[in-house]
């Protein structure tokens, strides 16, 4: 298990550093223009003179290689330089959102897993039955469904129809100080949007894995020996059912992360993802690369994960090495 | 460890995550919402990159946070803040004196000075300073204090509106001499001498205020005032009916909607925002004096204004709006089809087989960009095209982004904006001295014209009115003789506001609709109605 993870640790070092590299490539191809970002509307009235001492200022008009290396060996002395855009250091923008963002992803996370979870052993105990149909048609539905467009949906129907639900924010507009309360209000939209859209995946990997479990043959011994049906059910076929699952959750994560990027936008969430939009289309090289490996970690992260928990579980697949 | 054990586990890791999240971040404890009276919520559709002054926020007057030597008063007439009293100027135009204002403190209760104004005009002018507004000052040589309360500025050239641009924010030197300039904390928790102090700002969503008690100019009745962050213009709307909003900028299509509306009031804010066709000099079609000025006269401004503006605003015949004591009276266009036509008769401009015009095998058609996604740049491009077809020119109208418009500059026409009110120098300069031709967004279309640049330079150098009209009456003369740009209309900005104030009005405002425009250009003089 330790010589898994160590390993892992090891070869996520040449994946950050290509990633990062390919942050920078990509970002010097695109044709916009840091400089420009930066000023704003003030670039459009501004002399070229100016514009270019900005450019030297800002250190943009060093060649990519360079700049990668200055950021590279900044970032491991633990400076992570200076957000062009938001005119404040990376690791305090960082600081500041990640938490929103995590109590977000954390609130969806755990809404599509119980609720998958509890519809996928309901629908797997009464396959082809009405909750299945229903439950299964309404995935299909959902996976196709992109995060915005849901988040959209919700803003219509529960802020503007309803008005029972705030459309966006952290906390109400006259307000600008922080209360738990409001938080959590503001919270619910979001966060429902964003576990329901990764709710399908959680509901039918259980269904199946349950429903497989059901026929095999320790469940059916279990059900000969009179065992009850709810400790049939959660003892022993959820267990083995559930399997399946824990690969699914470390898998899930890079969707979690491009989903609440887009989730954040629409409610104007405070968090990394609506900073993670602002560098990449500003070529805010320090933000964007911090935040590209901060991503790559969490999904790195996210599979180790999934594959310790598995091998946890299940003593025949063991650890890799 | 067992499957059970790592269910319990994954789930207390969760909710520990959760409960540790909301924890950290929650500030137990606060007020409920805020629809009191003494405090107010506006949308602005549009976030400054930085709160500091040393990078040119606030720089035309009007910020929350911050006071300038000088401020504008809602006729745009220059008034003290900082100062006591107007500048005492030289008689050679080079030295601009100011006296202090005495007893005045920051808002984190340190004493202003002198020293805190030399250091913000150096600092601006420092070339590591990322302030790209510094060719503002570009006639400013040197700045310093004279005791605790004199400060002299020198200038390199005679420069008559100089005085106009020292309403800029002053920055107190003990908080922001000891930072990064360019990213320091000071760029977003600034602390200034301004009759409000900045209490929050959530990047993209909203700036929150709370009045300064200890203001010199008093202190303001509206004690809370949020400037909530909306881009989307439906949006803006749509939270203003809601009540959410007490006021918000909306385009005129939108506003319409809050006419009848007996608790709120509208106000049209005149502009110096313009927008402009730039011909390019360097183009054979566009660069040729007749379908200039065919051009000129082909379009039609006022159903420009009545159609996409509805009526919301004023045709344009050059940056200077009709309605400024700057218009040089008489240089109006009428709208004239048939002059246009006959001027490119005249010229050689021969009506081809496809209706387009002709002259020596150069058909009469370049391209038009407007920036993508700009919904009234697209509208005002296309009315235009439109126009310039019934005359035989062909105008191919293209969606770009900046990037993608400004290589092109020198040979394609571009819709443009701009506009700042306070002098006539402002824009003219910028937009019309040869010498300025392509140095950025300095004068795009590469106009040249000797008597413009006579003019512009005599308009900037002396302090005499009379003398200075009469500069300006010149250049507005020979822009109408030779137009380099089509300049179309001039936009008023509009904004709906809950009528539960006294106090509202608008100031004449530039392009840049930023936190200072609006009718809370003044909000702190807002007094609640009995």
């Amino acid at each position: 298990m330790a010589r898994m993870t160590g390993r892992r640790a090891l070869s996520a070092v040449p994946v950050l550093l290509a990633v990062t590299f390919a942050v920078f490539a990509v970002a010097a191809a695109s044709p916009f223009d840091p400089v420009k970002a930066y000023t704003g509307t003030a670039g459009l009235t501004a002399s070229q003179e100016n514009l270019d001492q900005i450019r030297a200022n800002l250190g943009v008009d060093q060649p990519l290689l360079s700049r990668w290396w200055h950021w590279l060996t900044s970032a491991l002395a633990g400076d992570l330089g200076d957000s062009s855009v938001l005119r404040r250091p990376v690791a305090e923008v960082i600081g500041e959102r990640l938490a929103w963002s995590a109590l977000l992803a954390a609130a969806a996370f755990t809404l599509a897993i119980l609720l998958g979870t509890a519809l996928g052993v309901a629908a797997a105990r009464r396959r082809g039955g009405l909750l299945d149909r229903a439950a299964g048609s309404a995935a299909y539905i959902l996976e196709a469904a992109p995060a915005f467009w849901l988040g959209l949906l919700a803003i219509w129907f529960f802020a503007l129809e309803l008005g029972v639900l705030p459309a966006g924010g952290l906390t109400d507009t006259a307000d600008d100080t922080v209360t738990a309360g409001q938080v959590a209000t503001h919270l619910v939209l979001p966060a429902a949007v964003l576990g329901i859209s990764q709710l399908p995946w959680f509901f039918l990997y259980v269904r199946q894995g349950v429903g497989d479990a059901l026929d095999e043959d320790p469940v059916r011994g279990a059900r000969a020996r009179g065992l009850g049906e709810r400790t049939v059910l959660l003892g022993h076929a959820l267990r083995s059912g559930m399997l399946p699952m824990l690969t699914l959750i470390g898998s899930r994560i890079p969707e979690l992360i491009t989903g609440a990027l887009l989730v954040e936008t629409v409610f104007s969430w405070p968090g990394i993802a609506a900073a993670t939009v602002q560098a990449a289309t500003s070529v805010d090289f320090p933000l964007l690369a911090a935040l590209t490996v901060l991503a790559t970690a969490a999904v790195l992260l996210g599979n180790l994960l999934s594959d310790l928990l598995y091998g946890l579980a299940d003593p025949r697949v063991g650890f890799d090495g | 460890m067992t499957a059970r054990s790592i269910r319990g586990t994954a789930a207390a890791t969760l909710a520990t995550t959760v409960a540790i999240t909301a924890a950290a971040c929650s500030n137990p404890g606060s007020a409920g919402p805020g629809a009191a009276k003494d405090s107010a919520v506006v949308g602005i559709a549009y976030e400054p990159e930085s709160l500091s002054p040393l990078l040119g926020y606030g720089k035309d007057g009007n910020s929350k946070i911050f006071d300038g030597l000088l401020a504008f008063d809602g006729a745009m007439r220059l008034k003290p803040a900082l100062a006591v009293a107007l500048p005492e100027v030289a008689d050679d135009g080079l030295t601009y004196t100011y006296r202090l204002r005495k007893g005045v403190t920051f808002s984190d209760g340190k004493p202003f000075t002198a020293k805190d104004v030399v250091f913000t005009y150096r600092t601006i002018l420092d070339k590591k300073t990322n302030n790209p507004n510094k060719t503002e000052l570009d006639a400013l040589k040197d700045v310093r204090a004279v005791g605790d309360d004199t400060v002299v500025f020198t200038l390199k050239y005679p420069y008559a509106p100089f005085a106009e641009r020292t309403v800029l924010g002053i920055a107190p030197e003990h908080v922001a001499a000891k930072q990064d300039v360019n990213s320091g904390p000071f760029t977003t928790r600034p602390i200034g001498t301004g009759p409000y102090v900045l209490t929050g700002w959530s990047r993209g969503e909203k700036l929150s205020f709370k009045a300064n008690p200890g203001h010199w100019g008093g202190a303001p009745a509206v004690k809370r005032f949020t400037m909530a962050v909306i881009k989307d213009d439906d949006v803006r709307a749509t939270r203003l009916r809601a009540g959410d909003l007490d006021g918000a900028i909306l385009p005129p299509n939108l506003a319409k909607g809050f006419k009848a509306d007996g608790s709120r009031k509208t106000y049209e804010a005149t502009t110096y925002d313009y927008r402009t066709v730039t011909l390019p000099t360097h183009n054979e079609v566009a660069g040729d004096t007749a379908v200039r000025r065919a051009l000129d006269i082909a379009v039609d401004r006022r159903t420009m204004v009545d159609k996409i503006l509805e009526g919301a605003g004023e045709p344009a015949y050059g940056p200077v709006p009709t309605a400024s004591a700057w218009f040089a009276k008489g240089t109006e266009r009428r709208h004239d089809l048939a002059g246009a036509k006959k001027i490119l008769d005249e010229a050689g401009w021969k009506p081809g087989p496809d209706g387009i015009r002709v002259r020596n095998g150069v058909r009469a058609a370049f391209p038009l960009w407007y920036l993508s996604g700009d919904k009234l740049r697209q509208d005002h491009a296309l009315a235009y095209a439109s126009d310039a077809r019934k005359a035989g020119l062909d105008i191919r109208t293209q969606a770009g982004a900046w990037e993608v418009i400004e290589p092109r500059m020198k040979e394609d026409a571009v819709l443009a904006g701009g506009g700042s009110p306070g002098d006539p120098d402002f824009d003219q300069y910028l937009l019309l001295k040869s010498t300025l031709g392509g140095d950025g967004f300095n004068n795009m279309a590469r106009y040249d014209n000797p008597a413009v640049d006579r003019a512009l330079e005599a308009g900037r150098r002396t302090d005499d009115k009379a003398a200075r009209k009469a500069a300006y009456d010149t250049v507005q003369r020979e822009l109408a003789k030779n137009p380099g740009y089509t300049f179309l209309t001039h936009i008023d900005h509009v904004y709906v506001v809950a009528d539960r104030w006294d106090g509202l009005s608008t100031q004449v405002e530039p392009h840049d609709h930023g936190l200072a425009s609006g009718p809370w250009w003044n909000v702190e003089d807002w007094k609640p109605k009995k």
